[in-house]
């Protein structure tokens, strides 16, 4: 903090800026990873460069006349004001430096489009405030979440090095390979922007944007949601790990597996009893990591916005245990209570119902096993 | 404001004596009532002014929140209230009601007219207007708070995934859109009607010329944005589906309908500035307009052309490539007629006199950085380039630059040029330098860094940000705070000036040429009341 503080004492009193700080601030866009986002990267240069000697000349020729063409200085003014080929001139020139500009502009877009030929395709789904992966070639998929701590956003903790640019489970792609993405939302637009790719596209809900990257270096590359999407629309980060492609079959392979074996180990858990400790437990975590963001984290929700579920009727009449469970499993359709069944697993959700059912003064009692969210499962499907 | 009303109010008594009972009544009601284009034009200023402040206040919330990352101050909630509603007071109750008022003002003045000619609608244009932004302030106090969707308000964050205080958002901006509907007929229909005798189309002043086309482009696309808030307000509450897919409908198809309104728009609040500039510039160069001609016809296709462009706000939303090229080649083109008009200003002061005056300065500050913002706007025009851009602080750079250092500076150049004209008063030199000198170190620290964390990759319209840009913003919430300060300097010359001063000459400054030089400083109630000759 006081390291930060130093820096920024130093750019107050205008002092040189040294090469220390400069490393640390990042002045101009990246070149990035990709041959595409080389091409922007260039294709940003040229245009710049062009402006400023654009701007060179004009403002040249402006702070000429006001140092030279001066009342103080005696001259009398000239009378001219027009002049045809002058004027000519002047629409003419940046009429050509645009078409030599829009040459190498449509090329590198005509390319960026190009998503045919793709080895591996990826569905991205945006929701309000959290990524999902699919692959469609392989039976992987989950969602990617923000892996900051709250305690570091509020300023309770220090702040670690990728500050709210760090997930709990990146997305992970091979390199060397044409990868295709395609775009979707679950409820409002968020878009997909990765700056090292050269890649930002909406997530449109209800429609399949796509887009491609091809990268060769292995690494990790961060970026962020580009739209506006919400409350917590700053706090939605993308986390791209890329991998040789030995590395990611053998990635995959591996978390194939694991999703198969959680979900096997579901279905053995649905005779299982939780305890409550295990349960509240469980369910606080779950309930801090998807339910808080909008109920905060007493269960008091934002008037107007988001509803309390401290002392409400869903949460504590016994009647409404069952329309609980439905909420929660299946969303709440025109508002912004997601879907949680595909989201996470019926122990997850148990939990945290019973959480909700017994937090923050609702104490109902009511302790709600895996089997409970089965059966309302089932009972959806007759 | 005592000291105008009593002076306006001799004036008029010596001009025409015949009008005698056309004397407005004293205090509020001469204001309520007033038909008058000065009293109205005053009202617009002031009005703008105050909300031009108000949402500077939001700014400064903004900014500080940004100071440090980390939430300090406001939640994200109120964060993206603050962005929302600093947005939309500012391009609806700075922006537009000041050209407004100077239209109201100025216009009537220049053609050689006694008034603006719909002066009952002048007034209840004028009249709606605080009520529409006393409508949407308030929403900002009701339970869930005021609209946080952008002022962009895109679908379906702005319809299912709303608060009620949406309904609210809906009305206001309706009221602004009538009032801004009325305001446009009445500058075309004086325009059309009023003119003095000989005053042809080609010997009207530059500000005329770019007020009558921003006039057209209002009426074509006000009823656009009509049009998309009620489609807005009929998805969130009357079960139609135009922007929700599950019903048949398009989200995109809101930023198509809003973007067909806001890149007109985005020309509505500078085609009077160009117009303001073109008066300026020759004045204190002492010499005539460079290329007159081309400066019209330049107005016209840059209006023609803002039809042509509205999808380069789009080019990420996953338009067809041959959308793209269109909409990317057409932006580009946009860089022609406006490069003509700087090359313009920069050839009139050419071998000029040239005196630096504060309107000058801000006018010489507006044509450099207006420049920096339209540079900023040919980058963005690049496609593939805008991936990268779209949606950080690069863009909030660029169309501050625009605004800010475009819009405004003119607002103020004009403020500063035609307040001796308004008040009978010269206003105060040094204080005017000393604003203009900490507006324009203040405004540059405020936005040109933004430029840089923009491009390494800051989105906008997030509470709080990674580590690398934080020094960035520290610096540039400083440069905000500096500038928000900066402007109580101008509400310090304006009072200074309305209540006293140098006297004024009719013809104010040595350079000035056109109509409104002719007339009294301050100008009789009914600026003409026999058509001047016009050679």
């Amino acid at each position: 903090m006081a390291n930060t503080m130093y820096h920024r004492c130093s750019l107050l009193a205008l002092l040189c800026v040294d090469s220390a700080i400069a490393a640390e601030m990042p002045l101009n866009m990246t070149r990035g990873v990709t041959e595409i986002s080389q091409k922007v990267y260039d294709l940003h240069m040229t245009i710049f460069y062009i402006c400023c000697v654009i701007g060179l000349v004009v403002f040249g020729a402006m702070f000429w006349s006001i140092l030279h063409h001066r009342k103080a200085k005696g001259v009398q003014p000239a009378q001219f004001h027009e002049s045809t080929k002058v004027e000519l001139l002047w629409t003419a020139i940046p009429v050509v430096i645009l078409v030599l500009m829009a040459i190498p502009a449509t090329r590198t877009l005509i390319a960026m489009e190009d998503t045919s030929k793709s080895e591996v395709t990826v569905l991205v789904t945006g929701s309000q405030w959290k990524w999902h992966y699919k692959y469609l070639e392989y039976p992987v998929e989950y969602y990617s979440l923000l892996a900051t701590p709250a305690k570091q956003i509020q300023n309770k903790l220090r702040k670690n090095e990728n500050y709210l640019l760090e997930v709990d489970r990146p997305l992970v792609i091979p390199t060397g390979k044409k990868v295709r993405f395609l775009m979707t939302s679950d409820d409002v637009i968020h878009s997909w922007w990765v700056p090292a790719f050269a890649v930002k596209k909406d997530a449109n809900p209800g429609f399949i944007n796509e887009a491609w990257t091809q990268v060769d270096q292995p690494g990790t590359y961060r970026g962020q949601c580009a739209e506006l999407c919400g409350k917590d629309h700053g706090f939605m980060p993308i986390v791209v790990v890329a991998k040789t492609p030995e590395d990611f079959d053998s990635w995959i392979r591996a978390e194939g597996e694991r999703l198969a074996k959680l979900k096997a180990a579901e279905q053995e858990l649905l005779s299982m009893q939780m305890s409550m400790t295990d349960a509240m437990a469980m369910g606080e975590k779950v309930y801090q990591g998807y339910c808080a963001a909008c109920h905060q984290p007493t269960g008091t929700g934002l008037p107007g916005v988001f509803p309390a579920l401290k002392g409400s009727k869903m949460a504590t009449d016994p009647g409404q245990k069952s329309a609980h469970i439905q909420i929660v499993l299946n969303g709440k359709a025109g508002t912004a209570m997601q879907a949680f069944g595909k989201q996470l697993s019926l122990q997850e959700i148990a939990a945290v119902i019973t959480y909700e059912r017994n937090a923050w003064d609702n104490n109902t009692g009511d302790l709600v096993q895996a089997a409970d969210i089965q059966a309302a499962k089932n009972g959806q499907k007759e | 404001m005592s000291t105008i009303s009593t002076d306006t109010h001799q004036h008029a008594g010596q001009h025409d004596a015949d009008h005698g009972h056309h004397h407005p009544p004293a205090g509020f009601k001469r204001w309520f009532y007033t038909t008058n284009h000065k009293d109205i034009g005053t009202l617009y200023l002031l009005f703008a002014l105050t909300m031009f402040f108000i949402g500077g206040l939001m700014a400064m919330v903004i900014r500080a929140e940004l100071f440090q990352p980390g939430l300090q101050l406001v939640q994200p909630d109120f964060f993206n209230q603050m962005t929302t509603v600093h947005g939309l007071i500012m391009v609806f109750g700075a922006v537009m009601p000041a050209f407004t008022g100077l239209a109201n003002w100025l216009i009537p003045m220049m053609i050689g007219a006694p008034d603006m000619a719909l002066p009952r609608m002048n007034n209840w244009s004028f009249w709606i207007l605080p009520f529409a932004f006393a409508i949407l302030l308030m929403s900002l106090f009701m339970e869930g708070g005021g609209p946080g969707f952008g002022w962009t308000f895109y679908a379906p964050l702005s319809t299912k995934y709303s608060g009620d205080s949406t309904a609210l958002f809906v009305f206001s901006v309706h009221i602004m859109g009538i009032s801004s509907i009325m305001g446009a007929i009445n500058v075309i229909v004086t325009i059309f009607n009023l003119r003095a005798p000989g005053m042809t189309w080609m010997k009207m002043p530059l500000f005329v010329w770019t007020w009558l086309i921003t006039a057209f482009l209002l009426i074509a696309v006000m009823p656009v944005l009509a049009g998309t808030v009620t489609m807005v307000l009929t998805d969130k509450y009357f079960g139609t589906s135009f922007f929700d897919a599950a019903g048949g409908g398009d989200p995109v198809l809101f930023q198509h309908i809003f973007w067909f309104f806001g890149h007109p728009e985005v020309y509505i609040m500078i085609l009077p500035a160009f117009g303001i500039v073109s008066s300026i510039v020759p004045t204190f160069a002492r010499k005539p307009l460079f290329g007159y001609a081309s400066m019209v016809y330049a107005t016209s296709s840059i209006a023609l052309l803002s039809f042509l462009v509205w999808a380069h706000h789009m080019f990420t939303t996953g338009m067809p490539v041959f959308a793209e090229l269109f909409f990317m080649y057409c932006t580009m083109l946009i860089a022609v007629p406006t490069g003509v008009k700087v090359f313009n200003w920069v050839a009139t002061m050419w071998r000029g006199a040239l005196t630096f005056e504060v309107p000058m300065m801000f006018a010489i500050a507006f044509i450099v950085l207006f420049t920096i913002g339209g540079f900023s706007g040919l980058m963005l025009a690049i496609t593939p380039a805008d991936f990268q851009y779209h949606d950080t602080y690069f863009v909030v750079a660029h169309f501050h630059y625009v605004l800010v250092t475009g819009a405004i500076f003119s607002i103020i150049a004009a403020a500063y040029y035609w307040l001796p004209k308004w008040t009978g008063h010269m206003y105060d030199e040094t204080l005017g330098q000393w604003h203009f000198w900490c507006s324009l170190i203040s405004v540059n620290l405020l936005f040109f860094p933004m430029h840089f964390v923009g491009l390494a990759g800051m989105p906008r319209r997030i509470p709080d940000y990674a580590l690398q840009f934080a020094d960035f913003n520290a610096l540039i919430s400083i440069g905000g705070f500096a500038f928000g300060l900066s402007q109580l300097l101008f509400l310090w010359v304006v009072v200074k000036c309305i209540n006293g001063g140098k006297p004024a000459t009719n013809q104010v400054w040595e350079g000035a040429e056109g109509l409104e030089w002719q007339l009294t400083s301050p100008p009789p109630y009914h600026s003409f009341t026999t058509p001047p000759d016009v050679k």
